[in-house]
């Protein structure tokens, strides 16, 4: 049986996304063990691989750093090897070049581009536009459709809670968007990668359809 | 489109359900993990579990419950009520809390809202303010349940937390709280206006309109009951076509 490795460095709610990805594989049969490990020999053996995180982008990037050989059996797997690989949230920014969120930190560099504060425009009566993005905003797709993304439409809801957002330097890099007072990035990917800043763990149905199209994807 | 968040929120004992009406006649009524199940269903945008265990023996029942709930729940939940460290924090992100409440702990130590958000994020963290109104255009934070008070203005308050790194601004009226007659919308309205994050609002609600009434003339972006949806009064669904009705943009569920 295959594994997906969930990587657990120190960062959140690992048990949401394991038990979503267990009822996303039940629900298609999709057979594989929901791993959740830090464990970087596990990682470097994984069929598939999972980068959740939630606080800050530097924490983040230092809890992994933290964990001896991660980073090195992260790269190997996903850059090298090319096993499919999900980020989430702060996973899903770390992907980028830098994060600027308090300090300027180094991401992997996978998808070019920075991650920074959103600075929405304000609401139609004036009012500022509140910060974090807290709730279910509206997927907008864009062209081509990704298999990660199959049986999710334009207007699908996805739960957001971030103050941060990733900006792709290059356009077909950013595979879904949001609108929030301006576009904020949903969904990067390319090649074996994909990562969403909403939490699809938490966004119910919609969020099951992608984690369980993510056991199946091969890219 | 941002839609406006519906947040069921259940008060939690010992493991299990009680709605307190002004905090007190408490009447237990279930397993917190069916009632979960119930409000996932039903399309809820968030639950908030608020822990109101009093026994220090108890104080480990909401981590079985929030580990329980998000076996089976894949939508947000918010825990309160207890949070005093960095370790109860991590403690309820690991059972599955996507965010804590900070309320008692946040007006003795300050420093602890700035720790705990530099530590795991803005996006976790919730102050919860109860406020009561003591003078004509003065609304001061209470706590333990309204009996404490704290000489701290609201408005003030609120910002200061923002600022310190809060996500969000659970707001209570402590006067409307169990009174079923609305939501305090000055007060709701003063402190939406006065922060940059989110600012939920709470107590009072007693019909519908209500619930509209929070954002449309409170300015607030979520809005939180307890018994209305609890006792079977209304329904998620009701709550959010009388608030779409009001041209407010609402999340159909699941």
């Amino acid at each position: 049986m295959g594994v997906t490795a969930i990587i657990d460095y120190g960062s959140g709610n690992l048990r949401s996304a394991a038990k979503a990805f267990e009822r996303a594989a039940a629900e298609t049969g999709a057979v594989t063990e929901i791993r959740v490990t830090d464990d970087p020999t596990v990682v470097a053996g994984a069929d598939r691989v999972v980068l959740p995180g939630v606080g800050a982008f530097a924490d983040c990037r230092a809890g992994l750093d933290a964990v001896g050989g991660m980073r090195e059996a992260l790269f190997r797997r996903v850059d090298e090897d090319g096993v499919p690989f999900l980020g989430i949230c702060v996973g899903m920014q770390l992907m980028a070049d830098a994060g600027h969120e308090h300090v300027v930190t180094e991401g992997f560099g996978w998808i070019p581009g920075v991650v920074e504060r959103i600075e929405p425009a304000p609401e139609a009566d004036g009012r500022p536009r509140k910060v974090p993005h807290m709730g279910w905003n509206t997927l907008i797709l864009n062209a081509p459709p990704h298999p990660v993304l199959a049986g999710i439409n334009d207007g699908d809801h996805a739960y957001f809670v971030h103050s941060y957002a990733l900006r792709p330097a290059r356009t077909e890099h950013r595979l879904a968007q949001v609108d929030y007072g301006g576009p904020i990035t949903a969904i990067v990917g390319r090649d074996n990668m994909i990562g969403t800043q909403f939490h699809p763990e938490k966004s119910q149905a919609t969020g099951l359809r992608l984690l369980a199209n993510f056991l199946s994807w091969t890219p | 489109m941002l839609t406006i968040r519906v947040i069921p929120c259940l008060d939690v004992k010992d493991g299990r359900v009680v709605k307190g009406v002004n905090f007190v006649d408490l009447v237990d009524a279930g397993d917190p993990v069916e009632q979960a199940k119930v409000y996932d269903a039903a399309g809820a945008d968030e639950l908030c579990f608020l822990d109101i265990t009093a026994s220090h023996e108890n104080r480990d029942t909401i981590f079985d419950v929030v580990a329980r709930t998000a076996e089976s729940c894949f939508m947000p939940l918010t825990v309160g009520g207890g949070v005093r460290k960095v370790e109860d924090i991590r403690k309820l992100l690991l059972a599955g809390a996507d965010k804590v409440s900070i309320n008692t702990a946040a007006v003795k130590n300050p420093d602890f809202v700035r720790a705990a958000a530099r530590k795991f994020g803005s996006q976790c963290i919730t102050v919860a303010v109860d406020a009561k109104q003591v003078a004509a255009d003065r609304f001061e934070v209470f706590t333990h349940g309204g009996r404490v008070a704290t000489g701290l203005d609201a408005v003030a308050w609120s910002r200061r937390m923002a600022g310190y790194g809060a996500g969000e601004i659970l707001l209570t009226s402590m006067d409307r709280d169990g009174t079923k007659s609305g939501f305090d919308l000055p007060l709701t309205r003063a402190i939406a206006d006065a922060v940059p994050v989110p600012v939920i609002a709470s107590g009072g609600v007693g019909t519908l309109d209500h619930l509209a009434d929070g954002v449309i003339e409170g300015h607030a972006s979520a809005v939180l009951a307890a018994s209305i949806f609890h006792f079977g009064i209304y329904s998620i669904a009701e709550a959010k076509a009388a608030m779409a009705a009001r041209g407010l943009p609402m999340r159909e569920g699941r």
